[in-house]
């Protein structure tokens, strides 16, 4: 095959290649170790090498781990072995693209949609552009949208994170109160542990001296933040970015999203060690920072993808933001309705909660109210703080 | 207790037995080929990943949506095998009594009564009710202190709690397991292990690296039809085209529930039971056959009979 990368004569060998390949790999964000490297070199020997097929199936195997990788493999390995070593640039353009993930429908539906090739997801839909207040064609309402990129490190203090940390600690551990429904053995219980009292009895030849009890354990309470930086909320998005950094930081199942026209999952973004890294990623994430604001859109898009598989029984949704929607209300009533289904609870945090007379939010928090479980007044770190014991009755 | 003994059985000779070295190279195939032969149509990458699983005698982690046919990759591959299929089905909550051992209490109990009737001696007393004759074995311990390589397959590991697949990791790495009133019981022979996924919750990435990989997804149009064919041969070439195409219209619906392989084939299986031979000519029948894809009361509105009808006449 003519497309086949040729290697500098110098080269020592297949083996150099593949650990360059894996190094290649790594920059793209797979994670892989030595180990890896060792397994694949293993994988290559027990299949023909020489063949691209069954080489790229079998390194597919070895280095993916997860469903986004195994959707990007393909392309990684084309930038490799088959573009005579062209390798950076392919890879911006291919590696950003990515290929239909996982999540199936709602998100491939989209592509066709999408304006100008581009490779934002915008839930442009036929109806309540208003966002944009210019505008008559979805065009010009994309392009508004990429003028509206704002740097959030503008916005968000590396300091505040630290200080939202504890207050994300503190309602985080407030809701973990959720019981289980099986019983574990415990000191003190309701019931008697039968298995463990013949156990005991053992050692006292027989006689049930001790009675082991069980009781219901305590199990974490997942929380899931979405949180609105739309045009509306910027004032707002200082303290609530901190706050959803600092939560994800203190604590390790949580999962955030950000929205404004678009839904982006955060919580792989904020899992950095360095408060400052954090902020340069989520600032590359939020492209469209600061645009109109879709909520029916993006939580319906939320309750029909993510919410599939992360969002159960056990979860505490909580939404920040003001609730001005320029979908129709009753959109956003449907895609509450939908995320209640999966039986989480639904917080609403909302900074205007004072102005009750303002007639556009007044409408959307109307229809949204029947399927809250919690809905609150907070724009401070010092506000969140003081909910501990609202948060400690849900 | 720090004395390690060894257990009876496992011999002086003991260590993992590897599992019968493969032939030559391009034997791939020939495994997607056996596949097939039992009925189920795995994809490139799927045959590839078992292939080297097999060879490497690494586990193998399977992701998918439901109904893709995850669960039935080790099924088959057991028949393939010719061995057994020893299943440990994850759930929250899931412990070390009901996933390795757990003593049996009350024959110890038994025991020791009988012993102090007998006027047996407390030593020796102890040295039996610890015996292997006591112990309940679980999946995991089954399936390491098997003659032959079973199948070992933990499905939906992701319901499991994280500190039960912390303690998963160890085994799979290790292939033995440490009781400590017997001592450490090494794998006779190195299981061939499946793991698979939902996606409820994120894997740690420890349990990830320690695995090969394969996501299994809805198959297209082709494959579907090679698997309609393997699972229900009775269905008309005709009629399996349309059913194909049905599904894979429904597919594209938004739904709640999209159906996958398993509802299919029901749906095969409920239309050539009711002697259909073309999915456009009798709506009646369609709707009320519909049951076996649509689960849901959302989804059985979000297809109403006009839809269903729409999407028979262009299917196939």
């Amino acid at each position: 095959m003519s497309r086949v990368t040729r290697f500098a004569a110098r080269d020592p060998g297949p083996a150099a290649r593949l650990v360059g390949f894996m190094a290649h790999l790594r920059q793209n964000g797979l994670r892989l170790g030595v180990h890896e490297t060792a397994t694949a070199m293993r994988a290559l020997s027990v299949v023909t090498a020489a063949d691209l097929r069954e080489a790229r199936l079998a390194l597919k195997a070895v280095c993916a781990g997860n469903a986004d990788d195994a959707a990007r493999f393909d392309d990684l390995f084309d930038a490799y072995w088959l573009n005579a070593g062209r390798v950076r640039r392919k890879i911006m353009r291919e590696g950003a693209e990515g290929k239909p993930r996982h999540s199936r429908s709602s998100l491939r539906a989209d592509d066709g949609k999408t304006v100008a090739g581009g490779r934002i997801h915008a839930p442009d839909d036929e109806t309540g552009d208003d966002a944009f207040a210019s505008g008559t064609g979805r065009l010009v309402a994309t392009t508004a949208r990429n003028l509206m990129t704002r740097d959030l490190r503008e916005l968000v203090d590396p300091a505040d994170i630290g200080e939202a940390e504890l207050v994300a600690r503190r309602l985080a551990a407030a809701i973990r109160d959720r019981r289980s429904r099986r019983r574990r053995t415990a000191r003190k219980g309701e019931t008697i542990d039968f298995r463990r009292v013949v156990r005991a009895s053992i050692a006292t030849g027989g006689e049930p001296l001790r009675l082991p009890r069980r009781r219901r354990p305590e199990r974490a309470v997942r929380l899931t933040v979405l949180c609105d930086v739309s045009g509306s909320m910027t004032v707002y998005a200082r303290v609530f970015l901190a706050f959803v950094a600092g939560l994800i930081r203190a604590d390790a199942t949580a999962d955030a999203y950000l929205f404004h026209t678009r839904l982006v999952r955060i919580t792989g973004a904020l899992r950095d060690d360095d408060p400052l890294r954090v902020l340069n990623r989520l600032t590359l994430l939020s492209d469209g920072f600061g645009g109109g604001s879709k909520i029916g859109s993006n939580l319906d898009r939320f309750a029909r993808t993510y919410a599939r598989s992360f969002v159960t029984g056990r979860s505490v949704v909580v939404i920040l933001s003001d609730g001005y929607d320029t979908d129709p209300p009753e959109r956003m009533a449907a895609a509450l309705e939908k995320l209640k289904k999966r039986g989480c609870r639904i917080v609403w945090l909302n900074p205007l909660a004072g102005w009750k007379g303002y007639e556009p939010i007044a409408r959307g928090m109307a229809a949204a109210r029947p399927h809250l479980d919690l809905f609150a007044p907070a724009n401070t770190l010092a506000s969140l703080a003081a909910l501990e014991p609202e948060f400690a009755r849900l | 207790m720090t004395e390690t003994r060894r257990v009876a059985g496992t011999g002086p000779t003991a260590g993992p037995v590897p599992p019968e070295p493969r032939g030559a190279s391009g034997d791939w195939t020939a495994l997607g080929e056996s596949f097939a032969a039992k009925g189920y149509i795995a994809s490139p990458e799927l045959t590839m990943a078992l292939h080297i699983a097999l060879t490497l005698s690494r586990p193998l982690l399977v992701e998918g949506a439901a109904g893709v046919g995850k669960t039935e990759v080790a099924r088959t591959l057991a028949l393939v095998k010719d061995t057994r299929l020893i299943r440990l089905q994850c759930y929250e909550g899931l412990d070390a009594a009901h996933a390795i051992y757990e003593w049996n209490y009350q024959r110890q109990l038994l025991a020791i009564r009988a012993a102090a009737e007998g006027g047996e001696t407390g030593r020796s007393v102890e040295s039996r009710i610890f015996s292997e004759e006591f112990l309940l074995q679980r999946p995991l311990l089954e399936a390491i202190r098997q003659d032959t390589p079973p199948v070992l397959l933990i499905d939906e590991i992701d319901r499991a709690d994280e500190e039960f697949e912390a303690y998963l990791l160890e085994v799979l790495s290790d292939f033995q397991i440490t009781v400590p009133e017997l001592g450490t019981i090494a794998a006779r022979s190195i299981p061939h292990v499946i793991l698979t996924s939902n996606g409820t919750r994120d894997l740690s990435d420890a349990l990830r690296r320690r695995c090969l990989y394969a996501h299994v997804d809805y198959p297209g149009r082709e494959a579907e039809l090679a698997i309609l064919a393997a699972r229900c041969p009775e269905a008309e070439p005709r009629l399996a085209r349309q059913i194909v195409g049905f599904v894979q219209a429904l597919r594209r619906e938004e739904l709640e529930k999209t159906p996958g392989v398993a509802e299919m084939l029901d749906f095969a299986a409920a239309l050539i039971g009711l002697g259909v031979n073309d999915l456009a000519a009798d709506p009646v029948v369609l709707q009320a056959t519909l049951a076996t894809l649509l689960k849901t009361q959302g989804d059985r509105a979000a297809v109403p009979l006009a839809v269903a009808e729409r999407l028979a006449g262009t299917a196939g």
